[in-house]
């Protein structure tokens, strides 16, 4: 029984569904949604070099670094609005987050 | 192989369950932790698929920064996170189905369509994988093909760089700082006035 592509591809597919599923279950909290985030995008990532592996072409890990760029740079500017958000309103509730609303 | 095989469960089955209480603990420093262990893992992965360089990465730069960073975050904000968790499990029983369908949906398509079957080396352009160790083989491709992309990703980092210190700057008008364009432009009919004062009398 040795470990195939699929295996990874199920490995990523189960670890997005659990991503999906805290932005639905954590409705409330900022924090945790940005987190499924990094989970979507984790697996994201290992679909990415499993391919590149399994298929033996290197863009896919090249394509995963700059996913990981983009992750990291996404989750700095992510905290520094939630920062800003926290001051202003003093809650990190997303129901509170309707002021464009009108 | 076996060992390779039992690794693969074992750091995988860590992953999944750590993601699983990534979404389901109830102190938000706990689920950062959580995540952590998650990225760990996936970067065990990594390791055993041969990607060296992008596990180390994984490391750096998540646990490293990322995570540091929601933790600061998470501590640095003092938030009920008690009250942020109602309604957890009024939307369980609709997440559950929601999950239960894309897993079905994505299972089907990785069982329907084998892509292990496939193989690209045919026609791949860069060097079969393990002709020379990963770094090497990344850095000689990163730094030629796509040097462009390369060049827009650190671009990228500081946009976010800017972005996340423009928001978070507060300026502070407490200390009193010379203004050099008023004082430059001074002169002496506004800086010196002529008075005449009477003996025995004040201004």
């Amino acid at each position: 029984m040795s470990v195939t592509l699929d295996h990874f591809l199920f490995l990523g597919a189960i670890l997005f569904t659990i991503g999906v599923l805290g932005i639905f279950l954590n409705k409330k909290n900022v924090i945790i949604i940005l987190m499924s985030i990094e989970l979507i995008l984790l697996s994201v990532n290992i679909n990415f070099i499993a391919f590149s592996v399994f298929l033996n072409d290197l863009s896919g890990q090249i394509f995963a670094m700059f996913t990981l760029t983009v992750a990291a740079a996404e989750a700095a500017i992510g905290l520094a609005i939630l920062v800003v958000f926290y001051r202003n309103l003093g809650s990190i509730e997303v129901q509170k987050i309707n002021k464009l609303k009108g | 192989m076996i060992i390779y095989t039992l690794a693969f469960y074992l750091f995988s089955s860590v992953a999944v369950l750590s993601a699983l209480m990534v979404i389901s603990a109830k102190n938000p420093v706990h689920s950062v932790l959580f995540l952590i262990l998650s990225f760990v893992n996936a970067s065990g992965l990594f390791v055993l698929l041969g990607a060296e360089f992008l596990a180390m990465i994984l490391v750096v730069v998540y646990v490293g920064a990322v995570a540091v960073l929601f933790l600061f975050v998470v501590m640095m904000l003092d938030i009920n996170f008690i009250k942020l968790r109602e309604g957890f499990l009024q939307y369980l029983p609709f997440g559950a189905l929601l999950g239960i369908v894309l897993i079905v949906e994505l299972g089907i398509l990785f069982l329907t369509k084998s892509f292990s079957q496939n193989n690209l080396i045919t026609y791949s352009y860069f060097p079969a994988i393990a002709e020379i160790e990963n770094t090497k083989m990344l850095g000689s491709v990163l730094y030629t093909k796509y040097f462009f992309l390369f060049q827009i990703s650190g671009l990228i980092l500081l946009v976010a760089m800017i972005g996340s210190i423009t928001l978070t700057l507060r300026y502070k008008n407490k200390s009193k700082k010379q203004i050099i364009y008023n004082q430059n432009n001074l002169d002496t009919s506004q800086a010196i006035i002529k008075k005449k004062i009477k003996l025995g009398e004040g201004i």
